[in-house]
């Protein structure tokens, strides 16, 4: 894209150009578009190149082309193509030895439950598409707003947008409410992150204002890249009455995000729909299949080629007898027709067997399989413990086909905003003059834990009771919005209720919040518990007031006050707001600003100050400072930043107060607080007035000016005095930490992916107990090239596994990914890697040697968190993750800028948090916290992939028993693909007789209870290890399988074949052969199923015995006379159940052949549970052992850091932010303002002049504290202040 | 078998009171509290333990000897004379008759052969023909019928089943009645049985030939088309006769409750055996009473009109008498079978209770890892 470096020559538009540039086929080459024409209120024009309109489509049918879209996927199953080519073999008459409906019946089942889930699944599609297709929009349509639905907005259209609105599609931003085009946006969605950013329209069409005529006027004509997914990146042109302007990301608002404090703007639709960045971003929907499900389908092939092994030899055998023995016997039968060729004849019978023998791969499989997981999503649904009170959200699996995948997750990818965290900070704790405020202490002087009841929910509290072990009570949520319980732990061993829960409301204190009602201005939902601090307020402590002042003064906040005391602050950085919030509540109430003064109501009292500088915040300097003149005259500085930097700059005399402090801070980092340290300075006139005026001489220096403005800036922060410190929580949803400790436990894997800064993201990993001061060493890598970020990472390899070692696995992919379990193993230290967005960048981008390296530092390491990621980027990790091990992965996360990262992992989970629903939509289950993501694995994870995997283990078993008795008769009757039971319950066998048991072991089974599988995580290995049905796994059931049918058919075999009815008769014939086969098979299933059963529930024995008295009913309908008179040629086994199990000789054999079954099978169960107990085995033990008491609960109390660290400063926005308070450019009453010399509207020519210098990355701009009135540079500052993040993350 | 107890409820850890708050709790998406839903169905939970296990091998162990002891006891009672007739050696009286070829020769072949029992048959004694390498349940053979032809079906007696093919039509171009392999090679020898007396003269023994069939083959499976009891020569007037037969079905025997479809050796032949090697039941002897045995120990000659080939295919053919027990027929590996089984099942409980005192676990739960 060409860069516009001035507004001379382009004045006249080449006439050429134009008609190239509009026609259609020039623009899309290739069929992709090459470049984007948008003509501003032009339909027609733009509907030439058939642009995207603005409908999303997530659904995959339509009514009409349902049934034959659906036919067509399900027969792509290479399962259910096989039973349709089963289907035509059976049409064949040569070779069907069975009939048609045997697996017609099955496969029309099949097809039918699948489409109905298929149906389902689409209509809710349809559903959310049309209710985000539907939304309202006002689109400037001939010259009037009329309201239309989302999906008819087309590009080109214009659109206007009220506060608090989703934006519809890319925009580009015409004009605002705000003074000079400005708008603000909460781009939650689309990176998660919630501070506003700021977007400006371009000065031209800002002028537009809410002129609707002039808006319809407008005819400017963008052209602009063609639709991409980069959230930070866009360049286009607009020409519009023959000029010239640049477009960069700076100009447009992108589908997804949220306007916020902005009354209203107007848009010209870029991208619309499919096209806009966000949908761009979602990466495709792939359809997930769990590694069971792949094994399954091996296993599946494994069973096609064993099933043509068998027709082989069975056509072989058919052959070698027709030659030896059948064509005697046909010549003998006068059966002309079957002397042909014997080989013929074998290539028929191999068809045959095909057909008989299809049973091995059982049609009811994935159908049953599909069932069971939607029992299964069905309980995860319907689970009270995930169900999030507060949100009134219970846990949703919004795809049913993962649930036992849940239980082989070896690595969770979590986001942090509004999923660690809840997205809020509150002003937790802070020193002042060397005093801790915000502990609250009970009547003896200990120290209380706060518990306070912030959701809806109930809260539980466990107290380890001296008495009983644990008593655990449960506190009903109290509708007071500021209830404290503290647990007074002597209180409750009462000696009345030793043993059993105790609910003993008398014994809970209730402490009051602290009461702000002296201050008219307060703000209601802030709390604050310790009444101390108030009353050194109100007492007129001196340190305390000027603490509170300086947090009053010195930060970026924007005020609105909507009406008379109803303040809103509008804070770039949740820190800062908090901190706000928390002088405004303690009486300093931060009022009103002009690019000059700050109004406070210190104390009800409104005071004015002058500011008179403002030295803004940026990484390097981790500080920030204001200069203000109080209406005595005097001077200030005021200063908060990173402990560290401020206490390097402390004047001499602080050093007592300064240890006290640090301590301080220790406690307060040991909490997992974000600190503040905060000072101040009185400047005398004379010394301020000489700095002011070299600080106005450095900002206009061109060259280093810079560096210039920094020494300029150490120097008047010196001498400071400190005041205290602040500490600021991030709250954490409930549970966090032990939620990790306990995945952790579970040897699961955890990766921090965040789109926040290092330090945020480091402070979060320190309070979730990810990384702790006791590890041995945390990997910061963050270089800026691929060669620094391979020397770090290799140099970081080296220091975990020595030098050797790490040779040794670099020097071959293969090599590397083999040992690095054994690394793994042998590894005991603790190391935590952290690594942020440039440098993975380079990492997963260069070279595959490197992710490689990448990859097996992260591994080695227990911690890992990415900071300054993308949403790409976090789909590149997961995707290394996967590609490079065969592990489970799990992303979790509650933005849209997690959705890439969610449709990337195995299984996707959304929480549904502040930051919309994009990841929920995105996600494979959702719920509304953090913490249930541990119930959700080792409880729901456990049980369904147990349960799926003893489901698939008994259901090759059973079909292997049923089926393979064909094979042993092959022999026995001239290899002719005879069956050896009834047609009828071939077809049954599957689908009546014992679907039903073993569906509802795989619904209920469990072997240890919930509580035992939380508290003892490592029950969670087995899943993670494949343990329970690999392939081995499948051998032996498949060998149990082949061992029950041949002890099914030669024990009847050897008895049958001269058995004779008490009456006389025979009973030795084919039919009777076959009842008695098929009646001991069923009932040898069934007792199998009966030991394989851990957890009979009513269903179990209901379903078992109903089989079982199912299997009988049907055999004696089957062979009643009525059936038989009705269809004498369907039904020829009449009178047989009768005449056949009427006879006790065949109980007899029916008997001895269950247990000649069941027996060998009993005692090596026992041997293994008895000789090698399996874990689980153990805990069952134990749990039955433990019946009796009450469940141990796990403790459930937050984990206490005893170690601290430092630094963990807060402050989460970006510089820059100063310059555009004190420019004034962001406050609405300056345009009206009487100032004249400030920010007067800029002009087309300074817009363009400035151009070229913004295109390059962000960190090189200047940050100029003199551009205060000095309107030249002011474009400049608005640049650096409306930098996004993003677009540093960009490289 | 198993360790059993019922635990009413799992606990869950949380004894609610109330569910929430009151009044949305309706409208709330709360799930409800039912012990299906949250997976607290009552259950019983069996464990396969030492308690459990190893008594349930001693009760099969000591449960399947006995039985076994009995049945082995019975089916030795039973008494069991078979003879071979095939004729395959020179010396067989049968070996002439054998090399006949043909199924429809009209001259009858005879041989009798001459045995001795050494034990009086008490009670009822039942004769069978068995046959060897008979290949009745191959495919192609078991699915040559139409049942519906058989059950008297009208339509399907002139519109026989396609399986019946090639035995579908004769060559007349008549449907066959009755269609099929099946029925087109009905064993067709005659047996007869005489008893030499010690004197030398033989005695008839008279063979009843009904009763050998199922009631519910005779009676629902089987029917002549148009009622029994009619005019069955009108009956098959469209039908030609099975290929190999010799006479048309409805001169099957005189007696019109035993001709046609539901002539009982028909009906026993249509019931196909399960393996290449069967008996059928041929003919009961009637104990005439309880003074003397029905067949008294001596010598005997079985006549046979020796008209079904099996020489071709080494098949054999056999005469059985046997005489019956409330467990059937002689089975002496029925008896083995349940001692065999009961031995090795306490045998192995023995063994297992040495592997569990010697090495097993005795919930020792000390070393499960947190």
């Amino acid at each position: 894209m060409t860069v516009w470096t001035g507004n001379g020559g382009e004045m006249a538009e080449d006439v050429s150009a134009v008609e190239r540039r509009l026609d259609p086929t020039r623009i899309f080459v290739g069929g992709a578009e090459e470049e984007r024409h948008v003509r501003a209120n032009d339909r027609v024009h733009n509907d030439k190149f058939s642009y995207a309109d603005n409908r999303i489509k997530t659904s995959k049918y339509s009514i009409l082309t349902f049934l034959p879209v659906n036919l067509f996927e399900q027969f792509q199953r290479v399962a259910n193509a096989y039973f349709l080519v089963l289907l035509i073999l059976q049409l064949i008459p040569e070779i069907s030895s069975l009939s048609w409906f045997t697996t017609i019946v099955p496969l029309v089942m099949v097809l039918v439950v699948t489409a109905v889930k298929d149906a389902t699944d689409d209509y809710f599609r349809h559903r959310s598409d049309q209710q985000v297709n539907t939304r309202q929009s006002q689109v400037l349509i001939q010259g009037k707003l009329q309201n239309e639905k989302w999906m008819n907005v087309r590009v080109g259209d214009i659109i206007k947008l009220e506060n608090n609105q989703f934006v519809a599609a890319d925009l580009l931003l015409l004009s605002s409410s705000e003074p000079y085009g400005l708008c603000y946006i909460e781009t939650a969605e689309l990176d998660g992150e919630n501070n506003l950013k700021v977007r400006q329209a371009l000065t031209v069409t800002s002028d537009l204002g809410a002129d609707i005529a002039k808006l319809a006027e407008f005819d400017g004509e963008i052209t602009c890249e063609p639709p991409n997914n980069k959230l930070d990146r866009f360049t286009g042109t607009l020409y519009w009455r023959g000029n010239k302007h640049p477009l960069d990301n700076e100009r447009m608002l992108l589908r997804g995000c949220v306007l916020r404090n902005t009354d209203w703007c107007f848009g010209l639709v870029v991208f619309a729909g499919p096209q806009t960045k966000l949908m761009q971003n979602c990466g495709r929907t792939t359809f997930k299949r769990t590694s069971i499900e792949k094994l399954m389908n091996t296993l599946v092939l494994w069973i096609f080629g064993f099933l043509i092994c068998m027709g082989i030899i069975l056509a072989i055998g058919n052959t070698i007898w027709e030659v030896r023995v059948g064509r005697a016997f046909w010549a003998s039968l006068q059966w002309g027709e079957l002397l042909s060729n014997a080989v013929y004849s074998g290539f028929l019978t191999f068809w045959s067997y095909i057909i008989i023998l299809n049973t091995v791969v059982p049609i009811s499989l994935y159908v049953s399989v599909e069932v069971l997981r939607l029992g299964h999503s069905y309980f995860i649904n319907w689970d009270r413990k995930l169900y999030y009170g507060a949100k009134d959200m219970a846990a949703e699996a919004r795809t049913t086909t993962l649930n036992e995948e849940l239980g082989q997750v070896e690595f969770i990818f979590s986001d942090k905003t509004g999923t660690l965290t809840q997205n809020i900070l509150i002003f937790n704790k802070c020193s002042i003059n060397g005093t801790t405020y915000g502990e609250v202490y009970d009547d003896f002087g200990h120290k209380v834990n706060i518990t306070e009841t912030n959701t809806t929910g109930r809260i539980t509290v466990v107290i380890n009771n001296s008495f009983s072990g644990n008593v655990i009570i449960e506190l009903l949520e109290n509708t007071e919005p500021c209830v404290m319980v503290c647990v007074v732990l002597s209180c409750v061993c009462h000696p009345s209720c030793p043993d059993s829960p105790v609910f003993c409301p008398s014994l809970l204190q209730k402490t009051p919040c602290v009461d702000f009602s002296f201050n008219p201005l307060s703000d209601p939902k802030f709390r604050f518990h310790d009444s101390s601090l108030v009353e050194a307020v109100k007492v007129g402590e001196a340190c305390v007031q000027e603490f509170f002042r300086l947090l009053a003064l010195c930060h970026t906040v924007m005020p609105e006050e909507r009406s008379e005391g109803e303040l809103v602050y509008q804070a770039q950085s949740p820190d800062e707001g908090a901190l706000v919030t928390a002088a405004r509540n303690f009486g300093f109430v931060f009022r009103s600003r002009t690019p000059e003064t700050v109004t406070l109501y210190e104390m009800g009292r409104p005071v004015t100050y002058q500011l008179l500088a403002f030295l803004d915040f940026n990484n390097v300097r981790k500080r920030m400072s204001v200069i203000v003149r109080n209406p005595k005259g005097k001077i200030k500085l005021y200063c908060k930043g990173a402990d560290t930097i401020v206490f390097d700059r402390l004047h001499p005399s602080n050093e007592d107060l300064r240890d006290t402090t640090s301590e301080h801070l220790n406690e307060f980092a040991g909490e997992g607080l974000r600190t503040l340290a905060l000072a101040y300075r009185e400047l005398e006139e004379d010394v301020f007035g000489e700095w002011m005026e070299r600080l106005q001489h450095a900002s206009t220096v061109v060259g280093n000016r810079e560096e210039l403005l920094n020494e300029l800036y150490e120097e008047v922060e010196q001498d400071l005095m400190l005041l205290g410190a602040t500490a600021v929580e991030d709250k954490l949803q409930e549970g966090v930490p032990e939620t990790i400790t306990c995945l952790s436990l579970a040897n699961i894997k955890i990766w921090v992916l965040t789109g926040d800064k290092l330090e945020t993201a480091m402070n979060i990993g320190y309070s979730c107990n990810m990384l702790r001061d006791d590890m041995d060493e945390v990997f910061v890598i963050s270089g800026h090239t691929s060669l620094e970020v391979a020397q770090e990472l290799r140099s970081a390899k080296e220091r975990i596994l020595g030098p050797s070692c790490a040779k040794l696995s670099s020097a071959g992919k293969s090599i590397s990914s083999n040992s690095d379990s054994v690394f793994e193993e042998t590894i005991i230290a603790e190391y935590a890697l952290i690594i942020n967005g440039h440098s993975l960048a380079h990492a997963l981008e260069l070279e595959v040697e490197l992710e490689l390296v990448l990859l097996d530092v992260a591994c080695l390491c227990k911690t890992v968190i990415c900071c300054r990621v993308t949403p790409l980027q976090k789909a590149q990790v997961v995707e290394l993750v996967k590609r490079h091990k065969r592990a489970v992965t799990l992303a979790i996360g509650d933005g849209a800028n997690d959705v890439s990262m969610i449709k990337t992992a195995h299984i996707g989970v959304g929480i549904s948090g502040q930051e919309g629903t994009q990841a929920v939509l995105a996600s494979d289950y959702s719920f509304g916290q953090f913490r249930y993501l541990q119930r959700l694995l080792l409880v729901h994870g456990r049980w369904s992939y147990r349960r799926m995997c003893k489901f698939l283990c008994y259901f090759f078993y059973k079909n292997f028993a049923f089926t393979l008795v064909h094979f042993w008769f092959g022999f026995l009757c001239g290899f002719s693909a005879q069956t050896v039971y009834d047609q009828w319950f071939i077809t049954l066998y599957n689908i009546v007789y014992t679907s039903l048991p073993v569906l509802a072991m795989g619904m209920f089974d469990k072997d240890v209870n919930e509580h035992f599988s939380l508290r003892y995580p490592s029950l969670y290995r087995p899943g993670q290890l494949n343990l329970l049905f690999n392939k081995r796994k499948f051998f032996t059931c498949t060998l149990h399988g082949v061992f029950t049918s041949f002890v099914l058919f030669f024990v009847p075999y050897l008895l049958c074949f001269s058995a004779v009815r008490d009456d006389g008769a025979h009973v030795s014939d084919q039919q009777a052969f076959a009842i008695t086969i098929a009646t001991s098979l069923v009932i040898v299933v069934s007792v199998q199923i009966g030991i394989d059963t851990d957890y009979w529930t009513a269903v179990n024995h209901f379903f078992v015995w109903g089989s079982l008295a199912m299997y009988f009913a049907i055999l004696f309908t089957m062979h009643s006379d009525g059936l038989f008179s009705m269809f004498p040629s369907q039904f020829p086994y009449i009178g047989l159940a009768r005449n056949a199990l009427t006879q006790k000789s065949v109980w007899l054999v029916i008997l001895l052949t269950t247990v000649v079954c069941i027996v060998p099978m009993l005692a090596i169960r026992f041997l293994r549970t008895d000789l090698h107990p399996s874990l689980s085995d153990k805990v069952y033990q134990l749990q039955k052992a433990s019946r009796r008491q009450h469940p141990q609960e796990q403790s459930l109390r937050r984990v206490r850091r005893t170690s601290s660290r430092r630094s963990a400063y807060a402050f989460a926005h970006q510089q820059g932010y100063g310059e555009l308070i004190t420019s004034g450019r962001n406050m609405k009453f300056t345009r009206s303002a009487s100032n004249p010399n400030l920010s007067p509207p800029l002009s087309p020519a300074v817009q363009n002049i400035s151009c070229p210098g913004w295109t390059g990355p962000w960190g090189g701009g200047g940050d100029e504290l003199g551009d205060v009135d000095l309107t030249g540079h002011s474009t400049r500052v608005m640049d650096g202040a409306g930098k996004t993040p993003t677009a540093e993350i960009n490289t | 078998m198993m360790a059993s107890s019922y635990n009413a409820k799992e606990e869950d850890g949380h004894h609610s009171g109330a569910s929430g708050p009151g009044g949305a709790a309706a409208k709330s998406k709360k799930p409800d509290n039912t012990a299906f839903k949250q997976q607290r169905l009552p259950a019983w939970q069996p464990i396969l333990t030492a308690g459990t296990v190893l008594p349930a091998f001693f009760v099969i162990g000591l449960i399947f000897i006995p039985i076994g002891i009995g049945l082995y006891v019975t089916s030795n009672n039973i008494k069991e004379f078979e003879i071979d007739y095939t004729g395959i050696d020179m010396s067989s009286p049968c070996f002439n008759c054998s090399q006949n070829f043909s199924w429809n020769s009209t001259k009858p072949c005879k041989c009798s052969l001459p045995f001795s029992l050494d034990q009086p048959f008490e009670s009822n004694v039942f004769v069978y023909y068995g046959l060897s390498n008979f290949y009745q349940n191959h495919r192609r053979y078991v699915k040559s019928r139409d049942d519906s032809q058989l059950n008297g079906d009208l339509f399907s007696l002139t519109h026989p089943s396609k399986e019946c093919e090639p035995y579908r039509s004769g060559s007349d171009n008549k449907p066959i009645a009755p269609c099929g392999a099946i029925a087109n090679s009905m064993f067709n020898d005659t047996l007869e049985l005489y008893y030499i007396d010690p004197n030398e003269t033989r005695t008839l023994i008279p063979l009843v030939k009904k009763g050998i069939a199922w009631w519910t083959d005779k009676h629902v499976k089987f029917r002549n088309p148009g009622g029994n009891n009619s005019n069955l020569t009108a009956s098959f007037q469209g039908n030609s006769k099975p290929v190999n037969w010799n006479k048309p079905v409805y001169e099957l025997d005189a007696d019109p409750e035993n001709n046609g479809f539901i002539n009982e050796d028909f009906i026993v032949w249509m019931r196909t055996a399960a393996l290449p090697t069967f008996r059928k039941l041929y003919r009961i002897i009637q104990r005439k009473n309880n003074m003397t045995p029905t067949l008294p120990r001596g010598n005997y000659t079985l006549e046979v009109t020796y008209n079904y080939p099996v020489r071709s295919f080494e098949g054999r053919k056999r005469m059985i008498l046997s005489t019956i027990s409330w467990m059937g027929g002689k089975n002496p590996f029925l008896g083995i079978a349940y001692i065999t089984v009961g031995s090795v099942c306490f045998f192995l409980g023995v063994v297992l209770l040495i592997i569990h005192h010697k090495y097993g676990n005795r919930s020792n739960n000390s070393d499960i890892p947190n």
